[in-house]
């Protein structure tokens, strides 16, 4: 038995973002697993000194470029608590239609990323192609294909007319086609099977404990999703999270399947129930914030918190991000000890790392 | 904020946490802010069935504070992150970077405080602290 | 095992999903924010644009009526099309094409004549959207903007 200590990334073909981790390996089974962070800390909090709490908004979109108008939906819904704005109905509707179709984007994008990392490229373009889509819908409805940048302190930016809509429609019709037909490649492959079931198995006690989030719990089998507490206009949408026992990669990846075409449901039922009305409450005389407030929404990759702190002046006192991919590395390094070392950046990249996040 | 915040002092905290353990909390994160030149603000966020609840401990910044990683293991990410950037200490971790985790050994200022230098590498200093005002 | 084979016979016949970027470009859509023009012209030197820009990219000098801009530290977000009282800021559907040095745009504008100076009937210089019109511009041009 001897020990060898092998480093994980910071570069890896299977890692979105860097993140390092020292293995060390007993004949080819990991033992052990520490993590390093730290390669894309920009200090993004710190901003909150220096730009106004108007600015923080496009400062909060840019901590993660996959993810980015959730991130600026929890700190709006937070600002907007603080200063008691009241959201105008259509726009809560809209911020949701933009929230799915990111949250669809981004399963795609995983999905395609988890085929490479075993190898199988060519499922992995089929799915980036069908992400061309939606990142079309986002450049014709907001202006932008990744960092949207629609949400703003008591509305949002661009009100897209009924015309639009329909074609939006139409298009979504197209991208759920075509993700059903990958179904059967992605979920009942020989291959894919061999690769990812039983492989990083976490029980939905040891999920629970560990704090993790998002899809890893779900997958895991404990039926919490951050939605089900009702913020934008979700309370009157009435959805069921998608929850799936097994507790290994094979299960993550069949809830983030399943959540895409979910998704795409909930989008629809948007759009047939958006009210009519103005989209951007009135914020000019208000005061600025004070007090102190903690905001969550469901992020593709789990429950995202905001904390913010404000005191009465234009710039907040303090901006605290916590991200899901930063409550799911301690379960990471609970699940990576006993496997094989082909098998970890599977395993990593199941827990989804948005390293940016982490790190803001 | 809409939700309890149950203050407690250092002595009282693993106990609290331990007992919010025993009735199915999982930790949801912690969030440090800066009061003044010498204290902290930490609150520990903890959530069961989507209520969230939380514990508020000011804390001075010379003091080590007790960890709460032998209860929850999820937090030695997060005090780990705070050690590095507001230059605080926490005793009993369970995985220790000692304030390596984000700064390298060059690294003197605490970057998330707004009013204390500190005078040398985090490793360095755990005994005394010199701690001067920013200019 | 043959799961992808369906696709992959669909794929052989069906024209391609990619396009042959640079000789066909794809038409941007209408409201797609890419270059960021400002008609100094119309410009009223308020300076609400450099307050409200995050990445603080425009500066503004209200005495000397310039306007300056760094297009490589924009984000291209819109908040100051949004904010801007004359509509003098506009963006364009196409992105701004790559260059191989920084630069900074750097406007000059013309004062605005001011609609009481019109009344007392002094003769400043005239806007330069009317080049080759009279000393004092006509009422309506000037009465509604300042």
């Amino acid at each position: 038995m001897r020990k060898t200590v092998v480093p994980f990334g910071p570069q890896h073909p299977v890692l979105p973002e860097p993140i390092h981790l020292k293995l060390t390996i007993e004949d080819e089974r990991v033992t052990e697993a520490i993590p390093n962070l730290g390669y894309v800390h920009r200090g993004l909090e710190r901003l909150a000194d220096v730009r106004d709490f108007h600015q923080m908004i496009q400062v909060v979109e840019r901590v993660c470029g996959i993810c980015s108008v959730i991130h600026a939906l929890c700190y709006c819904q937070g600002v907007e608590e603080l200063m008691g704005v009241e959201v105008p109905p259509r726009a809560r509707y809209l911020r949701v239609m933009w929230s799915e179709l990111h949250r669809v984007q981004s399963h795609l994008l995983w999905l395609g990323l988890f085929a490479d990392s075993f190898g199988f490229e060519s499922l992995f373009m089929q799915f980036w192609r069908v992400r061309e889509r939606i990142m079309d819908i986002s450049e014709a409805t907001t202006g932008n294909r990744v960092i949207v940048s629609v949400n703003v302190i008591g509305g949002v930016r661009r009100n897209p007319d009924a015309e639009q809509l329909r074609w939006l429609l139409t298009q979504l019709d197209w991208v759920e086609a075509e993700i059903q037909r990958l179904e059967t490649t992605m979920l009942e492959d020989y291959t894919v099977k061999k690769r990812t079931v039983g492989k990083g198995v976490l029980t939905s006690e040891k999920a629970y404990e560990l704090g993790a989030v998002g899809p890893v719990l779900r997958g895991s089998g404990v039926a919490q999703d951050t939605r089900q507490t009702g913020y934008a206009a979700y309370g009157e949408l009435h959805f069921e999270p998608v929850v799936e026992t097994g507790g290994d990669c094979f299960a993550r990846s069949k809830v983030r399947f399943r959540e895409a075409l979910a998704s795409i449901d909930l989008i629809r039922r948007a759009i047939s129930r958006l009210p009519d009305g103005e989209v951007r409450a009135k914020i000019k005389g208000k005061d600025d914030p004070q007090g102190e407030t903690v905001m969550r929404v469901e992020q593709p990759r789990g429950e995202l918190l905001y904390y913010l702190k404000g005191k009465g002046e234009k710039n907040l006192d303090r901006v605290r991000i916590r991200t899901p991919t930063f409550a799911n590395i301690p379960p990471l390094l609970v699940m990576l000890p006993g496997l094989y070392l082909s098998d970890v950046p599977v395993v990593t990249l199941s827990i989804d790392p948005c390293i940016s996040c982490t790190e803001r | 904020m809409r939700e309890e915040i149950i203050p407690v002092s250092a002595d009282t905290l693993v106990g609290e946490v331990a007992k919010l353990k025993v009735q199915g909390y999982r930790l949801v994160t912690l969030s440090c802010t800066e009061l003044d030149a010498s204290q902290v603000d930490i609150l520990y966020h903890f959530d069961k069935g989507l209520s969230l609840k939380h514990l508020r401990l000011t804390a001075a910044k010379t003091i080590p504070v007790p960890s709460i990683s032998p209860v929850f293991f999820a937090a030695l990410l997060i005090e780990n992150e705070i050690q590095d950037l507001f230059g605080l200490r926490f005793e009993g971790l369970v995985v220790d970077f000692q304030g390596a985790l984000y700064l390298e050994e060059e690294a003197l200022k605490t970057p998330f405080c707004r009013f204390s230098l500190r005078t040398a590498a985090p490793s360095a200093v755990q005994g005394e602290r010199a701690e001067s005002p920013n200019p | 095992m043959f799961r992808m084979t369906p696709n992959i016979m669909r794929n052989l016949v069906v024209k391609k999903s990619t396009r042959r970027y640079p000789y066909e470009v794809r038409e941007p859509f209408d409201k797609a924010r890419g270059e960021l023009i400002n008609s100094v012209e119309r410009c009223i030197f308020c300076g609400l644009c450099e307050s409200k820009c995050p990445s603080r990219c425009i500066e503004v000098d209200k005495q000397a009526y310039k306007w300056n801009y760094d297009p490589f530290a924009c984000v291209y977000c819109g908040v100051c099309v949004d904010v801007c009282p004359s509509k003098s800021l506009h963006q364009k559907t196409q992105y701004r094409k790559p260059v191989a040095e920084r630069l900074t745009i750097s406007l000059q504008g013309q004062p605005r004549k001011k609609a009481k100076d019109k009344e007392k009937g002094k003769e400043k210089e005239a806007p330069a959207a009317e080049p080759g019109a009279e000393p004092s511009p006509p009422p309506a041009a000037a009465g509604t903007d300042d």
